[in-house]
């Protein structure tokens, strides 16, 4: 089976994708390499909405810029609508479009109306066609009352939504978004997402690939998820199946008052727990256990009440795709972001 | 709910309407946008136009032939053109990048080489006006009298020397697809020098043969001499070289830069995307 026999099928395919970028190390001339993404294998049939869920560092940006024609791969190769991204680029660009989150793209002089026109001008649309798709898009997402406002006046959230409709307005066979929630309020972040299942549900020959740290986005939004941490896919399946992997854990969780600092690793060498996060919400310590299964529980109240920390609720929780994570990596995803906040890098080599 | 994105196939077009289109958008902030902060009157027409009347009291004072009044108007007309060569043209790019429009360029099938030209193109258009108005201003307050035997070939001229000028700055643009923060010292670097290079306010042979010679790398120093020779009395016998001759190294200097721009741009866009320089810093 080479390849080329179902690539039509495939809107995204990458092999052994790698990528490792240059760095200027501490010393004069001396250069370090980081590896952003490492033998990457993906496989994205047409009419999917695939998810790429990692936390900050893990990779999303750098394959997203690959896949749009901006950056060479090191290593692997990679196919957008059939086409090779770097031996084809030119066969790939009339068929995609990115969106980015936090972006300040246009000019900031013109209206919203002229800076998307500007762009539709860039993809060939003529001008009256442009003009009627931009309108349809901006009344769709509820900027059509901002179509006249300088671009530079829009607010977080309404620039985004201009973004929005400038990667979908060329109606691209493959759209990229990346982070297209960043920063945005509860109220316009639930708008984009539900444009954007709403464009994917309009045809079904559409894909986008987006990339997130939202588990819950990830989750409600896309058909199918990798997790990526480090450069390195870890998982990749539908948000169902992957939970499904943790789904034999019973986790909980509790409110416990303390007066005395609680000793979690007693809690945590207690047989059948499998992990044990802890975090102080107003006045008392929440606490989220996975167990092994539920008839640990007594146990494990047993071990709060010996440490005189007294329970004050205690809810079953369904698993989601933060459990995953964790169970892949170790740690939350908010834990790997602190500590890549302190200067870590795993991924640096000499 | 709607299902007009849906029914309507959009049509797209390449090749060279897609070229047009792209110069045309990338041309129309620059043509429309900058109109609209009215304060470019001031910053580009009066400012400039204080600096020219320096010079010619300066000129009057020492008691100068008249015409050197007429050359500090059309030299501080065509200072626009090269201000904004270097400030939106050179550097844009990496404006450009920082914004993150750079990206989006290259990312659509609009070729890199267009939209370059529409920023070229714009840039002339919306500077035009300002030049426009600083030798309408500077002639009316200052009295100029120019003396036209040849209009067709000063039009020549000045058309010749927006290319070759525009086409440097494409060329040039292209190179700083590789800088990041050090753009802003180079351009800064450029602009004092050709002040005095291009003879902008004087005739260039007082610089004398070969560091005359050497200015004419910059399209604005033959192009101003020939102007000068075209529409002055005395612009004659002022001038560096024959106006024919001058009009030929316009030409081969134009070529020159236009295809050294599409050769530069092409390679070191390469580059860029290997070094992953063509986006933002890194985040
Ligand atoms: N231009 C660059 N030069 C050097 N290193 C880079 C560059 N761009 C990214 N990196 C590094 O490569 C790794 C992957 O970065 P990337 O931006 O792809 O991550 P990401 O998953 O998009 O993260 P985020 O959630 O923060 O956007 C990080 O360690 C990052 O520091
Ligand atoms: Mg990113």
């Amino acid at each position: 089976m080479t390849t080329e026999t179902h690539l039509d099928d495939l809107a995204i395919k990458t092999e052994a994708l790698s990528r490792i970028y240059k760095i200027r190390g501490a010393k004069k001339g001396e250069m370090r390499e980081r590896v952003a993404l490492e033998d990457i294998n993906l496989s994205i049939p047409r009419g999917e909405l695939f998810g790429l869920l990692g936390p900050n560092g893990a990779g999303k940006t750098t394959l997203i810029k690959i896949l749009t024609t901006l950056l060479s791969p090191t290593r692997g190769r990679a196919w957008v609508a059939g086409f090779d991204v770097v031996r084809e680029s030119d066969k790939v660009r009339p068929r995609i479009n990115m969106v980015s989150g936090g972006e300040t793209s246009g000019y900031g002089l013109l209206t919203v109306r002229e800076n998307l026109w500007m762009f539709a001008q860039f993809y060939g649309i003529p001008s009256r066609q442009a003009h009627q798709r931009i309108q349809t898009l901006l009344e769709m997402i509820g900027l059509a009352d901002r179509a006249n406002t300088k671009s530079s006046d829009l607010s977080t959230g309404l620039r985004q939504k201009m973004n929005i409709v400038r990667g979908f307005m060329t109606d691209p066979e493959v759209l990229f978004l990346d982070e297209p929630t960043l920063g945005l309020d509860v109220q316009a972040a639930r708008e984009v997402r539900a444009f954007i299942r709403r464009w994917m549900d309009e045809n079904p020959s559409r894909t986008i690939l987006l990339t997130t740290h939202y588990m819950q986005e990830a989750e409600e939004l896309c058909d199918r998820v990798a997790i990526i941490h480090e450069g390195r896919i870890l998982a990749c399946d539908t948000p169902d199946h992957l939970k499904q992997e943790v789904q034999h854990e019973a986790i909980f969780q509790l409110l416990v008052e303390t007066e005395q600092p609680l000793n979690s690793l007693a809690l945590e060498n207690l047989p059948g727990v499998l992990r044990l996060h802890h975090q102080w919400m107003n006045g008392g310590l929440q606490l989220e256990i996975s167990l092994a299964e539920e008839g640990v529980l007594p146990l494990v109240i047993g071990e709060l009440e010996r440490q005189q920390a007294h329970l004050r609720s205690l809810q079953k929780r369904q698993p989601s795709l933060e459990d995953v994570f964790v169970q892949l990596v170790g740690l939350r995803m908010e834990e790997v972001e602190r500590e890549r906040g302190n200067g870590y890098h795993p991924n640096t080599q000499e | 709910m709607s299902v007009v994105t849906a029914t309507t196939p959009i049509r797209k077009n390449s090749g060279w309407r897609l070229f047009l289109q792209t110069v045309i958008g990338r041309a129309y902030p620059r043509v429309i946008g900058q109109q609209r902060e009215k304060s470019w009157m001031f910053f580009e027409v009066l400012l400039p136009l204080i600096n020219v009347a320096a010079y010619v009291y300066v000129y009057r004072a020492i008691g100068a032939p008249e015409d050197y009044v007429g050359f500090v108007v059309i030299g501080g007309a065509m200072i626009a053109f090269w201000m904004n060569v270097l400030w939106s043209m050179s550097s844009q790019l990496y404006w450009e990048k920082e914004q993150g429009n750079l990206a989006l360029y290259i990312i659509s099938p609009a070729p890199l080489m267009a939209i370059l030209l529409g920023m070229a193109v714009g840039g002339m258009i919306a500077t035009l006006l300002r030049a426009g108005a600083i030798i309408a201003l500077g002639t009316w307050l200052f009295n100029v009298q120019y003396v036209v035997m040849n209009p067709w070939q000063l039009l020549a001229v000045f058309v010749l020397t927006m290319v070759a000028l525009y086409g440097l700055g494409m060329m040039t643009a292209s190179v700083f697809l590789l800088f990041s923060r050090e753009a802003w010292h180079y351009v800064n670097l450029a602009m004092e020098p050709v002040y005095l290079l291009s003879g902008f306010y004087f005739p260039l042979k007082n610089l004398g043969f070969w560091v005359a010679l050497g200015a004419s790398i910059i399209p604005l120093s033959l192009g101003l001499d020939a102007m000068r020779q075209l529409a002055f009395r005395s612009g004659p016998s002022l001038g560096f070289l024959s106006v024919p001759l001058e009009i030929g190294i316009l030409s081969v200097l134009s070529v020159v830069f236009l295809v050294a721009a599409r050769w530069l741009l092409k390679t070191l866009e390469r580059l860029a995307r290997e070094e992953a320089r063509l986006t933002e810093n890194r985040r």
